[in-house]
């Protein structure tokens, strides 16, 4: 137990701040996966064949690829991507991104693939009359968009997108082999200077459930709350 | 685009595919008897046999694979009895802590996936086979796994794919697999894109294959 004691003499605040950033990393993955899938979903139900294989191709490679070979991608691939992408723009300078940044696109573009699944399928799902009945009422079509087939989207989608949210966190300790200070880095780092690996490894595989657990608990409510009327 | 590159390391992967086949095909077939195992656990009238299943299998898909391959290759090496014993011999090897750790690990998953497939056998099925005097054992062995494993096909094809991307974290535990030659490549040539191209276009082939084998299975055992 002093081994997780707050302050200089035990690892409880570095592994505090540790589940901190890998919840942090986790949102943000996930956010930026919602804007993937944001602009892949429409691609997939466009009537273009050339835009709904843009959108396949994107889903099949990241779905059919180890997370980590992605991340790999990033992490060695993204100031080099980025750096050529400025010096179009005649900026010439060294960039380097963070691993925050980097380990949250890396993530965010994987769990963006698995949300464009879910959002196509919820879509499709919803009854034909619903877009009829809008049409026929004349709403735009942006607020048919909004008002109408979201709303009754997220009820389908919400089951399948807490399993996308599992796999982000889970996901998320990966981007410990960029050096970012998430759980796993975090437990590395510690078990390396005590000399204890079984306890901080089983110690973040508690935090980890614990995550998983109450998010679980948070989703459900949101589940309930977009059911309403059913 | 680096091309000479691409063709020189397309080898270098290859070979280092089958490492990564290797790893997948052991996992899978250790991980299918313990799967199998704990859906029965499962499906154990006794409450306490019950939630020793449903504990493993909640833990095991409620944590990183990562971590759970860093607990037996890092931790377990530290419990002074188990040095000491036979089973060192395996634990050392990080070959066998990572296939170690992917059993288990698909072993949860497909404990689920099975134990789904057996809730959904309709009752009418099993009470045909008392009503004809066979023996509860035979039911369960020529009746009920062999529709479980039919009802479970689509969903263990997924397991299979999510463990083959699974098998690239046995680069972490400094095994060469397709992922960890991959990373080796890069890092001494930094490119990127290239190595990724190669590398991630052997997983999708493999993917690819593993895909039209479950659906070929499916279509010969649907009924």
């Amino acid at each position: 137990m002093e081994l997780l004691a707050f302050g200089d003499t035990g690892w409880g605040d570095e592994l505090f701040r540790a589940t901190v950033m890998t919840i942090a990393v986790s949102i943000t993955a996930m956010l930026i996966g919602f804007s993937f899938a944001a602009i892949f979903t429409p691609l997939k139900l466009s009537k273009f064949k050339s835009l709904n294989l843009i959108a396949n191709i994107y889903t099949t490679v990241i779905r059919g690829v180890p997370e980590l070979l992605v991340i790999y991608l990033f992490f060695f691939g993204g100031s080099g991507a980025i750096m050529f992408v400025a010096s179009m723009f005649g900026y010439n300078e060294y960039i380097e991104i963070n691993a925050f940044v980097t380990g949250s696109f890396a993530i965010g573009i994987i769990s963006g693939a698995y949300s464009t699944e879910i959002f196509r399928g919820a879509i499709q799902s919803i009854d034909k009359g619903q877009f009829e009945a809008a049409k026929v009422l004349g709403f735009s079509k942006f607020k048919q968009f909004y008002k109408i087939i979201i709303p009754q989207m997220l009820r389908l989608a919400i089951p399948n997108l807490s399993n996308v949210w599992q796999i982000t966190l889970k996901d998320t300790s990966l981007i410990s082999v960029t050096g970012l200070v998430e759980i796993m880095r975090q437990s590395y780092i510690a078990a390396g200077s005590t000399r204890d690996p079984l306890f901080f490894y089983s110690f973040a595989a508690v935090l980890y459930l614990l995550l998983t657990f109450i998010s679980m608990k948070l989703i459900n409510k949101l589940e309930v709350k977009y059911s309403r009327g059913y | 685009m680096d091309f000479e590159l691409m063709i020189n390391s397309f080898p270098k992967l290859l070979n280092a595919a089958v490492v990564t086949l290797k790893l997948l095909s052991v996992s899978l077939i250790v991980g299918l008897f313990i799967g199998l195992l704990f859906a029965i656990l499962r499906l154990n009238k006794n409450i306490f046999i019950n939630k020793f299943a449903y504990g493993y299998s909640y833990v095991f898909r409620g944590t990183p694979l990562l971590v759970q391959i860093f607990i037996i290759y890092f931790g377990l090496g530290q419990i002074e009895s188990l040095r000491s014993s036979f089973l060192w011999v395996i634990l050392k090897e990080p070959y066998w802590c990572a296939i170690i750790a992917f059993a288990l690990n698909t072993g949860a998953y497909t404990s689920e996936i099975l134990r789904s497939a057996f809730q959904t056998i309709k009752p009418g099925i099993i009470e045909a086979g008392k009503s004809l005097g066979i023996s509860n054992k035979i039911i369960f062995y020529k009746v009920q796994i062999p529709i479980a494993i039919r009802q479970s096909l689509p969903a263990y094809g997924n397991e299979i794919i999510l463990m083959l991307k699974g098998t690239s974290l046995a680069s972490t535990v400094t095994l060469m697999d397709l992922t960890g030659v991959a990373k080796y490549i890069i890092s001494t040539t930094f490119k990127p894109i290239e190595v990724f191209i190669v590398a991630g276009g052997i997983y999708l082939f493999m993917t690819f294959i593993i895909h039209n084998l479950i659906k070929f299975l499916e279509k010969k055992y649907s009924y």
